[in-house]
Order: C-alpha cells, then structure tokens, then sequence
C-alpha cells in the first residue's frame, strides 16, 4: 500500500536488487519446449485421425454401387440453380413466417410465463389455463398441431374465420412455439435469486417494478441464448406448413421434384436453410459461451 | 417523552412448528443504534426482516413513528419507503450501473425526477468516495465497495431508519473496516439504525445499547460496555467467550 517497490525495500530509500529484468530460466525453457513438442505431436494425431475417418467414409459413398445413380438424383448441380430462384422464393414465405411467427411467441411466450410465475389471487383461473396450454402443446407433434388447425378450422365452416393455409399454418406454429419459449422464459425468471427481489422490495418498489426492472431484464439476459436456439428451429420448423400447400421453399423443392423426378431441389432447399441457419447457430453458441464466461466471473467475485 | 422511531411489542414468529422470535420488546429512539448479537440462528436476520415486512409476524406490535405497521390493512409497499435495508450479500442489482442502482428507487418510488436524482446520487457517492465508480457495474467492484453502494442505494431514499443486517459478514478483513467506518459516519450524522452483526468491537462503538439474541429470545440488554464486558446472564458469557475464542472481539 505505502510501499510501492515491494518487499524488499528496508527503509525506503534503497529499493532491493531483484537482479534486473526478468529472463525465462533453463528449466522454463526446457518446459516450453516441452509443451511445444507435445501440441505439435496432438495437432499431428487430429489431422491422421481426421483424414482416416473422413477419408474411409468418402471412399465406402464414392465406391459404393449406386453411387453415380445418387450424384445424378440428388446432386446435379447444373439443374439444381436453374430451379434455385423458385426455392429462394419459397425461402421467402419461410423467412416471413419466421419474423412474424417470432415476435408473436415472444409476446404470446412472456405473457404466459408472466402469468404463470404470478402470484395474483385474480389470476388464478388463467394461471390453470395456462398450466395446461403448456403441458398439452408442448407435448404434441409440431405437424400434429398444423394438420389440425389446418385442417380442423376450415372445418368448422365458421364464417368469418380464415381458410387461408398461410395464416392458419403460422397459427398452428405460434401456438406450438409459444408454449416452449413461455417455459424457457419462466425458468430464466425463477432462476433469478430471491434476494434479488427481496432487496427490491425493500427499497419500496412495487411488485410489477420489482419484476420490470430487477427481474425480467436479469432473466431475459440469461434466456437470449436458448431463446435464439428456439429461432434457430422455429426457422426450419416453418418447412412443415408446407404440408398444408404453403408454398414455401420445402414445397417449392417438392413442386419441382415432381416434375422431373429429380431430387436435387431437395439438397438446394436444405442449401438455403444452412445458409441461414449455420450463422445464426454460430453466433449463438459464441453468445452462450460469452454468457457462461461472465457468469463463471461473477462467482468468483 | 418523544416517540421512538421504531417499537417492538412482544413480537413472535415461527416458520412451522418451529419459534424464531419470541416475545420481542424493545424501542429505538431517534439518533440511535440498537445492536442485535448472538449466534448464527438466533433470529437476528428474521427480526430485520420482519421489521422491513419482508416475513410477516405471528404475533405482537411493530410501531414506526407510533404508527402500526403490523396491521392487517397495511400497504407493505408504503411502510418500506420509510426504512432502508442493507443485506450481508449486498444485492446490487447486477444488470444496472452503479449510479442506476442508487437511483432505482428515488425515480421510481420517490417520484423524484431523473435530473434531481442523480445529481444527489452523485453527491452521495463522492462524499463516500465512490463517484468514480458512477458508471460501472456492481462485479467490477470490491465486495467493500458493493456494500457501500448498497448502503448509499438505501441512504438516496432519505429512510426514517436504517436495519443492517450483518453487512460486513460476506467481507473479507481488509475490506471490512471501510464498511464500518461508512456505517459510524452515518451514526454521527445522527441516522437512526438497528443492526445485526458478529462484529463486537464495532458494536461497541456505534451502538447505544446491546441486546443479546439467544434462540429467538432477547436474554440481555444494555449498555455496550456493559453487555460485552460484564454480561449478567450465562448465555452471554458463553457466547461472548467463543466469539472471543474465535479472536472476533
């Protein structure tokens, strides 16, 4: 504290001789070289161990009988971006469900998970409610729920309700989505400690202030990774409307399967979706480990 | 006589079958320290806690200002304006700054206006020697540091009394005189607190009377120097002697 050079200084006036700069040593010189010798020989046995296996697996494909029939059905590339503005047209029905049918679960997702963790007597009935909308959809198939609205409103020959597949397929999807996230957000909330909302409430804030300022912006942060996993699938589950006639980039691909009976649309339509989804995955995953990192440092503060 | 600011009438509380206070009675008037010791488990975080309305009592008074804030017709929400409640893990808000944190309650409770409220804050953080501190968040503060914005977040509401409970606990050391030193300025500015604390020298310095906390009951009170250096009843003596075994006095 008072005492800027170190230990060794005895009265103040002649600083200790540390022996002037710092030089490695022979034994951490022969450590490093040590160390660089053994993350040589691992980044040796990797590449081997990766080219054996990668290598093995491609031979068995390429080798094997019906090879040049598949590279024909499914990879004739020539064709397959002939057809790609079609599918890239279809994409865009996925992409539009997805930003509509995403901010939808997000609302639809915290209002739930809101009423759920609420303790309002008022809210009792809704609280049930929302209870079992949670359990049975998130406990039925995603196409299972489509087909369903799909098919079963247009059914019901109410006038005024919609048989527009668009519309209902992104119903079944938001209601299907919904229920998951309302549980992802609903955990992020109960995981935000007590004291947290004990300290906020004895400095007089409400118990909605306590949960707009103090919790949800705590619990929000802690869900954006999972949150944005969800994203991730809610954009390839969008493919499955098309099983309502949806034109979207899956049924695009079928559209032109059907004609030629060749299945390279298939392998451009999973094309479009990797492009968009590999980032998206990526930058997730960096944003869960940032997530982690930070909260590894809080507990040892 | 004036009114004590706060008046504890044969308080009681259990959680289940099991008593954590009983027959509570005592009363703190303005400008002064009351100071809770006793073991872990004593009771003393419960009695502050139900003080502050966070745990509700089974039985007896609690008056502030002569008024019952025990009654069933109470508005929780509207007792707390009125007291402030620093807590042995300090509970920063971590997703807010510290300046944030400080001024939470002012504009939001208060009803102070943005401007208003941080230039007090401010001042509150200078004159206890943390307004560089303004703009960060609470994980890149020293846990001392945290519990002097903690105390600072409770003093921006200008609170009738204060209850501490056992703020320097979490701290190591070095860290904890800082904190100690904070809470005696506020006691010679004439703050009205009540604490909980394992810190017997500092109790003997900022309180004006102490009472021993043993299973839920208050077995003695006085005088500073007479309930930590010539304890009438055996519990205190007991309990005084292993505080001191632990080289805590």
């Amino acid at each position: 504290m008072s005492n800027k050079s170190g230990r060794g200084s005895f009265d103040g006036a002649t600083p200790y001789d540390f022996g002037g700069p710092w030089s490695p040593s022979d034994i951490e010189l022969a450590r490093r070289q040590a160390r660089k010798k053994r993350n040589q020989r691992k980044a040796l046995i990797a590449a081997l161990s990766s080219f054996l296996v990668l290598g093995t697996l491609a031979i068995i494909v390429v080798t094997s009988p019906g090879w040049e029939t598949l590279r024909n059905t499914f990879f004739k590339w020539a064709y397959g971006f002939e057809i790609l503005p079609k599918i890239i047209l279809g994409f865009g029905t996925n992409a539009m469900l997805t930003v509509i049918a995403g901010t939808s679960v997000a609302l639809i997702g915290l209002a739930i998970a809101l009423l759920r963790t609420s303790r309002s007597p008022a809210l009792t009935p809704f609280r049930f409610l929302a209870t079992v909308y949670v359990d049975v959809f998130r406990g039925i198939p995603m196409l299972l729920v489509i087909l369903l609205v799909g098919f079963g409103i247009p059914a019901l020959q109410i006038k005024g309700l919609t048989n527009n597949v668009l519309i209902l397929g992104t119903l079944a999807v938001i209601i299907t989505y919904s229920a998951y996230v309302a549980e992802v957000i609903r955990s992020g909330i109960l995981t935000v400690h007590p004291s947290q909302r004990a300290a906020a409430r004895s400095l007089g804030l409400s118990h909605f202030q306590t949960l707009r300022h103090v919790v949800l912006p705590q619990a929000l942060k802690r869900v954006t990774p999972p949150l944005l996993n969800d994203l991730v699938a809610l954009i390839k589950d969008t493919g499955l409307v098309s099983i309502l006639g949806v034109t979207d980039a899956v049924r695009a691909a079928q559209i032109q399967t059907a004609k030629t009976f060749n299945y390279t649309p298939y392998v451009m339509a999973a094309i479009v979706f990797l492009i968009v989804t590999i980032p998206l995955t990526r930058w997730t995953d960096r944003m869960l480990r940032n997530s982690l990192e930070k909260q590894n440092a809080q507990g040892q503060a | 006589m004036t009114t004590p600011v706060l008046n504890l009438k044969k308080v009681r509380k259990t959680f289940g079958n099991e008593v954590v206070l009983e027959d509570i009675t005592f009363s703190v008037p303005e400008h002064t320290a009351t100071v809770f010791i006793g073991a872990s488990g004593s009771g003393k975080s419960t009695l502050l806690r139900c003080i502050n309305l966070l745990d509700q009592i089974d039985d007896g008074q609690i008056l502030l200002d002569g008024e019952d804030i025990s009654g069933a017709e109470i508005n929780p929400d509207e007792v707390r304006k009125k007291l402030g409640m620093v807590f042995q893990s300090f509970n920063l808000f971590p997703h807010m700054t510290v300046l944030h944190n400080v001024i939470l309650a002012p504009t939001k409770v208060q009803g102070v206006t943005k401007e208003v409220a941080i230039e007090e804050a401010l001042q509150l953080l200078k004159k206890f020697g943390l307004k560089d501190k303004a703009d960060q968040y609470p994980d890149r503060l020293s846990g001392g540091q945290q519990q002097r914005v903690a105390i600072i977040r409770s003093l921006a509401r200008h609170p009738r009394l204060l209850l501490l409970d056992e703020v320097t606990s979490a701290l190591d050391p070095v860290l904890v005189n800082e904190v100690l030193s904070t809470v005696r300025d506020l006691k010679n500015e004439g703050m009205t607190m009540v604490l909980a604390t394992h810190e017997m020298g500092f109790a003997k310095q900022v309180a004006d009377e102490v009472c021993y906390l043993h299973s839920g009951r208050i077995f003695e009170w006085g005088s500073p120097s007479q309930i930590l250096e010539s304890p009438n009843r055996a519990e205190t003596q007991e309990f005084l002697r292993r505080v001191h075994d632990a080289g805590r006095l």
